[in-house]
């Protein structure tokens, strides 16, 4: 048996056909193409297919598409010249790219919630993800760059072109 | 993938989620309640559940509900365990929230979920011993309250068709000094090798722990023997440890003997930290 559902993904209603039982990850992979999020350990241990929820990090491969109705949904393919991808090529913060996806978005999750965030907090949230290079002081930095460049840019008054 | 397929409903009524519950029990599709749901596409993919309706309960209010009037604090089931700690409603429990699972994990997880989840440790009840909660379930004979000591033994004892919907616990115990600590086998994310939670009352410290034994557990006993001042600590932490109400776990994360050695160590921290001494 399978329903028609339609999900906020990246500021667009998509609608697929699903199996009540579907994954999050399920769909977004299988249905709508979306091939970002990762299919890792299906566990939600490793993070690869984390997926934003209203602004908040969830595992895709936790999560019933079903359950996902009327949360506006974010995935790798919505961010566009994010700051936090420019921060993770620069830095170097991944080598084979499977957990980068998830870690982007986690990444991405951290700093708009909490733009002041310490490392401490930031360790909380960079391990709900599992980098098997082990790209960790990599990751780390370029987490801390977009951070101390969000600063930056808050405490900086505003130019103003004086003609 | 889950290898099965199931019919899914989010019922808005405590009602209309029990008399659903019957209807599909009726027609054979041993229905199951959900409310954070990581359970069912986790253990579900190893085939450790099986159902064929899920009855969502996200969107019943009572079990949304945070509240605190009438010196009571209430929690509904379906919190996840970010909200219950962001809340600060029950820093005692916020905080043995906060050391379940991970981050993104928490953000799914629900208080309901790791109350009555098939995984042994279900740490979130330690604070719920601790304060001597109340539990609110709801059932096709109608919503009744009931003492944490009684329905949850080992685990939550839910008769079938029956869901938690809120726990009520005293006003009194937002303030009361506790400590809590969760030891690991090595990664900052992981089951716990132990977790204890302690409370001091006047001058009397309550104890719960899980991750000792195969289920989660306050300790009369033990909390008797630590109760005995006018011996040294360790002594205390010994005749508690002689209290241990069932085999200790011996396992991949740790031996029995390896986790009573960190248990005395901890429970040292938590008596030195709560009676102020040393």
């Amino acid at each position: 048996m399978n329903d028609e559902l339609t999900l906020d993904i990246n500021g667009e209603q998509r609608v697929a056909t699903v199996r009540m039982a579907d994954t999050l990850l399920d769909v977004l992979r299988e249905k709508l193409d979306l091939t970002g999020a990762k299919r890792g350990c299906e566990n939600g241990d490793c993070g690869s297919c984390t997926v934003l929820a209203d602004g908040l990090p969830v595992k895709s491969c936790m999560m019933l598409a079903v359950d996902a109705i009327g949360k506006k949904l974010t995935t790798i393919e919505g961010l566009h010249d994010d700051p936090m991808q420019h921060a993770f090529i620069e830095k170097w913060a991944f080598q084979c790219g499977y957990c980068t996806s998830g870690f982007i978005l986690n990444a991405r999750a951290l700093v708009n919630q909490y733009p002041d965030a310490t490392d401490e907090i930031m360790e909380e949230w960079l391990s709900s993800n599992i980098c098997r290079c082990t790209s960790y002081q990599e990751i780390r930095e370029a987490v801390k760059s977009v951070l101390k460049e969000q600063r930056f840019n808050v405490g900086r008054p505003r130019s103003r072109n004086k003609r | 993938m889950l290898p099965f397929n199931f019919e899914y409903y989010r019922p808005s009524s405590i009602n209309e989620a029990v008399e659903l519950f019957e209807k599909l029990d009726q027609d054979g599709k041993k229905p199951i309640y959900l409310s954070g749901g990581t359970e069912i596409t986790t253990l579900g993919r190893l085939n450790q559940i099986f159902t064929k309706a899920v009855i969502d309960v996200k969107g019943i209010p009572e079990c949304n509900a945070l509240d605190f009037k009438q010196n009571s604090v209430v929690v509904g089931a379906a919190h996840t365990l970010t909200q219950v700690w962001e809340s600060k409603i029950l820093p005692l429990l916020g905080e043995a929230c906060v050391k379940i699972g991970d981050r993104t994990s928490r953000n799914q997880i629900t208080l309901g979920g790791n109350l009555a989840s098939q995984i042994i440790y279900r740490e979130a009840v330690l604070p719920l011993l601790l304060s001597n909660s109340t539990f609110v379930v709801a059932g096709i004979d109608g919503i009744h309250q009931i003492s944490v000591h009684k329905i949850f033994k080992e685990k939550l004892l839910l008769k079938r068709g029956e869901f938690l919907v809120q726990i009520k616990v005293n006003g009194k115990y937002r303030n009361k000094p506790f400590f809590i600590e969760k030891k690991r086998k090595s990664e900052r994310v992981d089951y716990p090798l132990i977790t204890i939670e302690t409370l001091k009352i006047d001058r009397s410290i309550r104890l719960a722990i899980s991750g000792l034994c195969a289920f989660p557990f306050r300790s009369y006993e033990m909390e008797k023997e630590l109760n005995k001042t006018g011996i040294s600590l360790e002594e205390r932490i010994d005749k508690a440890v002689l209290r241990i109400p069932a085999p200790v776990i011996s396992d991949i994360r740790g031996t029995s003997e390896y986790r009573i050695f960190v248990l005395r160590n901890t429970l040292l921290d938590a008596l030195i930290d709560l009676e102020g001494v040393r």
